[in-house]
């Protein structure tokens, strides 16, 4: 294997796959080191899914700019890329006259960094927009959308692959030394080479850019837990809805939020931590959670729950300071003159990904020159789904490829061909979240009851692994203990 | 696509479907299909290959893949029409279906629709249990479907959550397998499955039962290495400083069934909140006119020879109902507080009827009163009512004395 | 001498009160049949059990048979049986009711195959 690059990115999250197919559309040599067996594995997907507005960020900051930007080219981004999203708008409800005076303040904000059609609507109005949510006033938000962010990182990624950047799965990167113009690292036991380095590293970007020579950022990880709630809700839910923030929270509050797949979240909570991979549930936070998402949508009711995650925002604020840090999207001459230092990229993450991968690019821009790529193709498609299309289509699409015929899961309607194209993914992932993540099975109210066990038998099939092979999610979350009968 | 027009179209081809399919056929009726998803007929009884099913419907005792090739050799026998790998996506309240399958998709106008669609388990997420996310945690169904269909094994050292009768098939399975099951716990005070499972899978294998019990934190990043168990008071509330660390590698959660109606609903049903199902008449009937539910898609019962008999009782309604023969059901049945349920819901008063219901709580020595009114119009006195085992109690068409509501009452006996 | 037994004959799992003395049954009261006193004096004097499980098969549809006693066998000896059970292969088509063991270590039990599977 050739291990020598013009750039390695640290990290396959939605920023480092952003700034890997940014990257590609240059003539460069492009790796992409990865510590998980998949992309999106850590804070890229477990959020809220919402492509931000840009009225929660002071003006001037990075934070503002790229996510107004983030948020104004995302239409053509998700048409290229084939990304699920609705432009719902959004709303954060207020109660009192206080909140009145922050929500406001809010659009003030907003209409500096840019923010479009931003207004302060009545009661009548949020009936009208959702009819289920409790509130005064709200502050409406027509350019909030909803997005599902495993196919935003997986087609920023995928797309990357097709133009070219390899991705190292499992290869967390131990060690990097700078022989004054070429970096060699080492990664899952493996050396790579390269000019070029990009943090990505997200949760874990403030070891990387010790290992790179820039010293003196904390990353202080701060736990948001979500409930994910059945689809049945999902009509009763048409908008993101929000309470008016606390200016001192780590987060934006606990609110409700449609997903694109028509469920609904509930959360975050923000809950800082010691250790930036602890991702468990707790009883109280769950408690909290409940509690304040019923203030403003009083249907929450315990037989929708099908699940709750927690995801983990990379902060560079603390715990007794509060509130946001600005992106730090550096180029230290002085300290490490070929790498690109991405820290505390937390929301607007997602919103901001690809002008953050404009803005890497034109770091490296301003040291040497990017030779266009002429190859480059920013389309990507994903496999058609079934339970979308009319019963025409339907049936045209089992005509065309009887695999669509089968159906795997029953609860999300996903048939056989898209579980096979999710194995087949042209990552070479094989993990059963990876799968999960590409085609949603298993993510509807049986939680996999149905079809896990099909799901697993296909993968083993298709990658021939054993048995004791299959992974869950991450190395070592094997599955299987083996077979009941050795043949 | 294909479209075409049937009398009557069942979906589900498990015991339910089977056993509809096979009566109907017995009244005259020959115009029958059923759909089944999986590549064979016999539903879950397929992994189900422990002993002990049919002692009511056939007076001898087999494991579920005989119970079902019974009603399989029936439906051939009877040359009933049948399609397998092909699944339901959507039934319309004017009984048009759609299902898939790799022929391509199916259209299908049917007189009368008869659900039987069965249950599925009641899944981790739904228990909101604190702590890590790690692989190792199944539902007693799918580690029985990995083990006695996939020759899949699970885990070598194993905790259970719940006493339902799979969880509890589940741990004796599991042992005769090798693996070491540590423990069953179960939430409320008493079992939920039967008191025979406590004894031959559990007591037989020294497998301890803790009641009132439950897991309160999971513990392991990547694969499952312990759970915490609490002791939980009258309120089902975990108490402080009873945890207890149990290492295990495998959590098999045996924590209910729910009737599985995503194509109920579609089709206009109006679902009981207490059972999950549908509501009913005592033609099961349910609220959509020409749909019909019977077996483990109605309510969940304890033992499959009811869904048998259910679902043989709804072909003689459902014939009925072709041949134009309607009864007006306006007599609803309610319950007081010891029983959660009753099937059917609605009665007309004019035919000998069976309520099925299920105790809420363990009691002895008790008499379950249907009244009319004033009037005591059937009985049943058990000297051991158990939420466990569903319960029925006959009510003849001449006890009837008005058209008013029934009431199922409990009393000491 | 008193023991309380629950009967697991049939789904009905009756709570039995025994009197015995030296392993012999002296009077049995809360059965519903007499299937339950035959239990109980059973239990007093060699408990057993069926046990059903699984075997291997080669070329078949499905990776395993499922697989019964036809009659119990004495609880202690069960897992002997099991390990018995673990080395068997088969090879499809495997009717349903094909005697796989006949008269299974002996024990006067046989074990059956309670499915069909088919030639892959």
């Amino acid at each position: 294997m050739n291990t020598q690059f013009d750039v390695l990115i640290i990290g396959a999250g939605v920023v480092g796959s952003a700034a890997a197919r940014e990257l590609a559309r240059y003539q460069l040599k492009i790796g992409v080191l990865e510590k998980t067996p998949d992309v999106c594995c850590g804070t890229s997907a477990r959020n809220s899914g919402v492509l931000h507005a840009g009225f929660n960020n002071k003006p001037g900051t990075l934070m503002a700019r790229f996510c107004v930007e983030g948020n104004a080219g995302f239409d053509k981004l998700a048409e290229e890329l084939d990304i699920p999203y609705r432009r719902t708008g959004k709303l954060v409800v207020g109660f009192t006259e206080e909140d009145r005076v922050r929500l406001e303040a809010m659009k003030e904000l907003g209409d500096r960094n840019g923010t479009p059609g931003l207004e302060i609507v009545d009661k009548a109005f949020i009936k009208e927009k959702a009819p289920h949510v409790d509130g005064e006033f709200a502050l409406w938000s027509p350019s909030t959308a909803v997005l599902n962010p495993f196919q935003y990182t997986i087609g920023l990624a995928e797309n990357a692959a097709k133009n070219g950047v390899q991705f190292f799965f499992n290869h967390e990167v131990t060690e990097i030394v700078d022989d004054g113009s070429l970096y060699t690292v080492t990664a899952g036991g493996e050396v790579f080479t390269s000019r070029w380095i990009v943090n990505c590293a997200g949760l874990g970007s403030a070891r990387i850019a010790e290992l790179l020579g820039i010293p003196g950022y904390t990353i202080y990880p701060c736990k948001g837990e979500y409930f994910l709630l059945d689809k049945r809700v999902g009509d009763m839910l048409p908008l993101p809805v929000y309470p008016v923030p606390n200016p001192k929270a780590g987060g934006l509050g606990i609110h409700l939020t449609p997903s694109v797949d028509g469920n609904v979240l509930v959360g975050p909570s923000s809950e800082y931590l010691d250790d930036p991979d602890d991702y468990a549930a707790t009883q109280t936070t769950m408690d909290m959670l409940i509690e304040d998402g019923s203030r403003i949508f009083p249907h929450l009711k315990r037989e929708y729950f099908i699940r709750n995650f927690a995801g983990i925002r990379p902060k560079l604020a603390s715990k007794e300071e509060g509130g946001f840090h600005d992106f730090v999207i550096e180029r230290r001459d002085d300290l490490a003159p070929r790498a690109v230092n991405l820290v505390g990229i937390e929301s607007p993450g997602l919103t901001s990904a690809v002008p953050i991968s404009r803005e890497i690019v034109r770091l490296i821009r301003e040291k040497e020159e990017l030779i266009p790529n002429p190859d480059f193709d920013p389309i990507r498609r994903r496999t058609p789904s079934f339970w979308d299309k009319s019963p025409e289509e339907q049936a045209k699409l089992i005509e065309e490829n009887p695999d669509y015929g089968e159906i795997v899961c029953r609860c999300e309607t996903i048939t056989k061909a898209e579980v096979l194209a999710a194995i087949r993914n042209p990552l070479g992932v094989h993990t059963v979240t990876g799968v999960k993540y590409r085609c949603r099975t298993m993510m509807g109210r049986c939680q996999g009851g149905y079809c896990q066990t099909r799901v697993t038998e296909m993968i083993m099939q298709e990658t021939g692994c054993s048995r004791e092979e299959v992974c869950y999610s991450r190395d070592g979350a094997y599955l299987f203990t083996g077979e009941v009968r050795k043949g | 696509m294909n479209t075409m027009q049937r009398q009557v179209v069942i979906i589900g081809g498990g015991p339910a479907g089977l056993a509809a399919a096979a009566a109907l056929h017995d009244s005259g009726i020959r115009d029958i299909l059923i759909l089944e998803r999986e590549p064979r007929l016999g539903g879950i009884l397929n992994q189900c290959i422990h002993d002990g099913f049919g002692l009511t419907r056939f007076g001898e005792t087999m494991s579920g893949p005989e119970y079902a090739q019974r009603f399989i050799n029936l439906v051939l026998d009877k040359g009933i029409e049948y399609i397998t790998n092909c699944t339901v996506i959507n039934v319309t309240p004017e009984r048009m279906i759609t299902a898939a399958s790799a022929d391509g998709l199916l259209r299908i106008s049917a007189d009368a629709v008869i659900l039987t669609m069965g249950c599925r388990e009641r899944p981790r997420g739904a228990l909101s249990t604190p702590g890590d996310r790690p692989a190792g945690v199944f539902t007693a169904g799918v580690a029985q479907s990995y083990i006695n269909l996939k020759n899949t094994a699970v885990g070598k050292r194993v905790v259970i959550l719940g006493s339902g009768d799979i969880g509890m098939i589940m741990a004796r399975r599991l042992t005769l397998e090798g693996a070491k099951v540590e423990a069953v716990f179960e939430l409320q005070p008493y079992p939920s499955g039967l008191p025979r499972n406590i004894e031959q899978c559990l007591n037989d294998y020294g497998i301890p039962l803790f009641l009132s019990h439950t897991v309160t934190r999971i513990t392991g990043r990547e694969r499952l290495e312990s759970v915490t168990v609490s002791q939980v008071d009258e309120k089902l509330r975990p108490i402080p400083g009873t945890e207890k660390v149990w290492p295990c590698d495998t959590l098999i959660l045996s924590v209910g069934l729910i009737p599985e109606n995503e194509l109920s609903l579609q089709a206009g049903v109006q679902l009981d909140p207490r059972t999950k199902g549908a509501v009913v008449d005592e033609q099961y009937q349910t609220s959509t006119p020409g749909v019909f539910a019977a077996g483990n898609v109605l309510h969940v019962h304890d033992l499959v020879d009811f869904v048998s008999l259910e679902a043989e009782k709804l072909a003689k309604a459902v014939c009925r109902y072709l041949s134009g023969e309607t009864e007006d059901c306006g007599i609803t049945v309610e319950t007081d507080g010891s029983v959660g349920y009753t099937v059917p819901q609605k009665i007309s008063g004019k035919q000998d009827v069976t309520l099925s219901f299920r105790p809420r709580r363990p009691m002895r020595n008790v008499v379950f009163s249907v009244l009319q009114g004033e009037h005591c119009i059937a009985k049943k006195t058990v000297r051991k009512a158990l939420p466990a085992e569903m319960l029925h109690v006959q009510i003849p068409a001449s006890a009837f004395v008005s058209g008013e509501s029934v009431k199922v009452v409990c009393e000491d006996a | 001498m008193h023991k309380t037994y629950t009967c697991i004959v049939c789904p009905n799992g009756c709570e039995i009160d025994v009197e015995y003395e030296n392993g012999q049954l002296l009077a049995c009261s809360g059965n519903l049949c007499k299937r339950g006193a035959e239990y109980v004096a059973q239990e007093l004097r060699d408990p057993r059990r069926t046990i059903a499980s699984c075997v291997l098969v080669e070329g078949g549809e499905l990776p395993l048979v499922s697989v019964r006693l036809t009659k119990p066998v004495p609880r202690d000896r069960i897992f002997d049986v099991m390990a018995l059970i673990h080395a068997l292969k088969l090879q499809a088509p495997v009717a349903a009711g094909t005697v796989v063991v006949t008269d299974i270590l002996g024990l006067g039990s046989d074990l059956v195959a309670t499915r069909t599977v088919r030639e892959a």
